[in-house]
C-alpha cells in the first residue's frame, strides 16, 4: 500500500522534486507515489514543507526541480475542478448564504460568463446542493451567512461546497487546526465517512500528530535529514517517515513525537 | 478618577457634547449679529435669522422676476444632476478599472503607474482644458468631476480588490470557475459595498468641484449663485446656500449608508470568511 505496485500504476507520483525560495531550501529530493483511494496524513514542524507540498500539488506553487504526475502526466500548475481544498480560513464566500455557497459549485462549473445559474439548472443545483448540505450536518443552516457560523460549521460548509464539485483529489490543509477537540472528533468522523462515500484520494496536513494516527490509511511525517546549525536553510526537509496506519505500536508514536518536538500536539 | 482615555460619557452626556457646539454657534452668531446690526441696521456681513429667512423665502417660493424661475430649487437641481452624473460616471470607471487592476497581475502592470500617475495631477490646474475642450456647458463641469475623483475610487476599488482572501479565489478555481466568472461572481459582489464607501469618501471632493467649477463658468447651480451675490455681499443668500449644500451632503451620505446596509447584509454584519 505504501509504495509504488508494478501492476497498477499509480495516480500521483513524485520525482525527484525540490523546492527553494533563493537560498532558502524547504524540500529535498522527493520520491513518493500515491494510490487511488488512500488517506494521506501529512505532519511536521512549522514550516518543514508540508503545506508547500500540498500547493504544490494545487497548483498554486511549482516544484523548483523535480515533476509531479497526475495519471501519468504533469500535474496542471493552476488549481482545477479535479483538486478540491478546504483551508484553514477564508474558504467559503462571504457574500452568499450557505445554500449559495454551495449551489455556486454548479455555477462554476458550467463555462458561462457569469457563474450565475437560471431556470432549471438553478432547481437542480437546488437540490444537490441541499442534499450534500444533509450529508455533512448542516440543512438546519441553510440561509444563514458564513459570518453567522460556528467555526466548525464553516468547515463543514467549505467541505460541502468542495465535494459538489466531485474532486477526485481533496487537499486539507489544517481544515481543522482552529476547532475545539470536541469539534474535532465530529469532523473526522465526517470526513472519514464522506472519504469512503465519495471514493475520494484525501491527503491532510495537520500539526496534530494524534490525528495521523488514526485518521486515514497512511502517515507522511516531514523532517529534515540533515542539520547545519550555522546555516540552518541549507537543507530541506524530506519524508522521514512513511507508515501506513494501524500497524504502528505506541514506541513509533512516542519516536516521532519527540522528534517533531516542541511542537505542541494540539491547538496552536 | 479614571484615565481620561478609559472616561465614557453616558448616553445624556453623549447627546449634549454633540449639540452644545452647534448651540453654542448659533448662540455666538445671534449675539454677533445683533451687535453688528445695533450700530448698523443696513449692515450685511451677519444678517439676523429674519433677514435670512426673508432672502430664502425670495429664493425659494417666488419666481425670479427676470427668468420666472424658482431660483433656489432651478440652482439645486442644475448642481444635484452635474453631481450626480460625474459621482455616476467616476463611479463606473473607478469600479471597472480598479477591479481590473486588482484582479488581474497585467493589467495592474499595464494601468498601474498611470492611475498613479494621473491621480497626481490637481484636477482644478486642468479645469481650463476641460472648458477649452468641452465647451463652457454641462458636460465639462461633469467631466471635471469625474476626472477629480476617478483615480481616487479606482486606487481604492484596486487596493480593496487586493484585500480579499486569495484563498477564496484558488477554492473558485478549484470548483471550476473561470476568469470572468471569479470575476463577477466572487469579486464584484464582495466590492460592491466598498465601491459606496468610496463613492461617500469621495463626495465631498465632488462637491469641491462642482462649486468650483460653477464659479468659473456657469448660468446656474448652487455654486454660481453663491459666486454672483458675492457682488452684492449677500451674505443672506450665502449663509443659507451654505447650509443647504450642506444638508444635501449629509442626506446623500446618509442614504448611500442605508443603501449599504440594506443591500449588503453580510457586509455591515462583517462578513470576512
Amino acid at each position: 500500500m505504501s509504495s509504488d505496485g508494478a501492476s497498477i500504476t499509480p495516480m500521483i507520483e513524485v520525482n525527484n522534486v525540490w523546492k527553494q525560495y533563493g537560498d532558502n531550501i524547504v524540500l529535498e529530493n522527493l520520491n513518493i507515489s500515491v494510490q487511488r483511494g488512500e488517506f494521506i496524513t501529512l505532519v511536521g514542524t512549522s514550516g518543514c514543507g508540508k503545506s508547500t507540498f500540498l500547493n504544490m500539488l494545487l497548483g498554486t506553487e511549482r516544484p523548483t526541480r523535480g515533476e509531479i504526475l497526475l495519471d501519468g502526466k504533469p500535474i496542471p500548475a493552476e488549481p482545477s475542478s479535479d483538486r478540491g481544498i478546504v483551508f484553514q480560513q477564508y474558504s467559503v464566500f462571504p457574500h452568499m448564504t450557505v445554500l449559495e455557497n454551495v449551489m455556486s459549485t454548479r455555477g462554476f462549473e458550467r463555462q458561462g460568463i457569469t457563474g450565475y445559474l437560471w431556470g432549471a439548472s438553478k432547481q437542480a443545483a437546488h437540490k444537490d446542493a441541499k442534499a450534500m448540505l444533509d450529508q455533512v450536518g448542516l440543512s438546519h443552516a441553510l440561509n444563514k451567512y458564513p459570518h453567522e457560523l460556528s467555526g466548525g460549521m464553516k468547515q463543514r460548509l467549505a467541505i460541502a461546497q468542495a465535494l459538489l464539485g466531485k474532486p477526485r483529489i481533496l487537499l486539507l490543509d489544517e481544515p481543522f487546526g482552529a476547532l475545539d477537540p470536541g469539534i474535532r472528533a465530529d469532523m473526522h468522523e465526517l470526513v472519514l465517512r464522506l472519504w469512503k462515500e465519495h471514493k475520494l484520494t484525501v491527503f491532510m496536513v495537520t500539526h496534530d500528530l494524534k490525528e495521523g494516527f488514526y485518521l486515514g490509511t497512511r502517515l507522511w511525517v516531514f523532517d529534515k535529514l540533515r542539520h547545519d546549525h550555522q546555516a540552518p536553510n541549507r537543507y530541506g526537509a524530506a519524508i522521514t517517515y512513511d507508515l501506513p496506519v494501524g500497524q504502528m505500536d505506541q514506541t513509533i508514536y512516542q519516536q516521532i513525537d519527540d522528534q517533531l518536538r516542541p511542537v505542541p500536539e494540539a491547538v496552536e | 478618577m479614571k484615565k481620561l482615555i478609559n472616561q465614557v460619557p453616558s448616553k445624556s452626556l453623549k447627546v449634549f457634547l454633540g449639540i452644545a457646539p452647534f448651540l453654542l454657534l448659533v448662540i455666538l452668531y445671534m449675539m454677533g449679529s445683533e451687535a453688528r446690526l445695533d450700530v448698523n441696521p443696513n449692515d450685511k456681513f451677519l444678517p439676523s435669522f429674519s433677514q435670512i429667512g426673508d432672502a430664502l423665502e425670495r429664493m425659494a417660493l417666488e419666481p425670479s422676476k427676470r427668468t420666472g424661475e424658482y431660483l433656489f430649487w432651478q440652482d439645486t437641481a442644475s448642481s444635484l444632476t452635474r453631481l450626480g452624473f460625474g459621482v455616476l460616471i467616476a463611479a463606473t470607471l473607478g469600479l471597472l478599472i480598479g477591479l481590473l487592476t486588482g484582479a488581474l497581475p497585467l493589467f495592474t502592470a499595464w494601468l498601474s503607474p498611470l492611475l498613479t500617475v494621473v491621480s497626481l495631477i490637481p484636477p482644478l490646474a486642468i479645469l481650463p482644458i476641460l472648458f477649452i475642450v468641452f465647451g463652457l456647458g454641462e458636460l465639462s463641469k461633469v467631466v471635471l468631476i469625474a476626472i477629480g475623483i476617478t483615480p481616487f475610487i479606482a486606487r481604492d476599488i484596486q487596493q480593496r480588490t487586493q484585500e480579499i482572501p486569495a484563498e477564496q479565489l484558488v477554492k473558485a478555481q478549484t470548483l471550476g470557475a473561470n476568469t470572468s466568472q471569479i470575476m463577477i461572481r466572487v469579486l464584484l459582489p464582495q466590492i460592491m459595498p466598498k465601491l459606496i464607501d468610496a463613492v461617500r469618501l469621495s463626495l465631498g471632493a465632488g462637491w469641491l468641484f462642482l462649486i468650483a467649477a460653477e464659479a468659473v463658468a456657469a448660468t446656474d447651480g448652487l455654486g454660481y449663485r453663491i459666486f454672483l451675490v458675492r457682488r452684492y455681499m449677500a451674505m443672506d443668500v450665502i449663509l443659507p446656500y451654505v447650509a443647504w449644500i450642506t444638508l444635501l451632503a449629509f442626506v446623500i451620505d446618509l442614504l448611500l449608508r442605508n443603501m449599504n446596509r440594506r443591500l449588503f447584509p453580510w457586509h455591515s454584519q462583517g462578513g470576512k470568511s
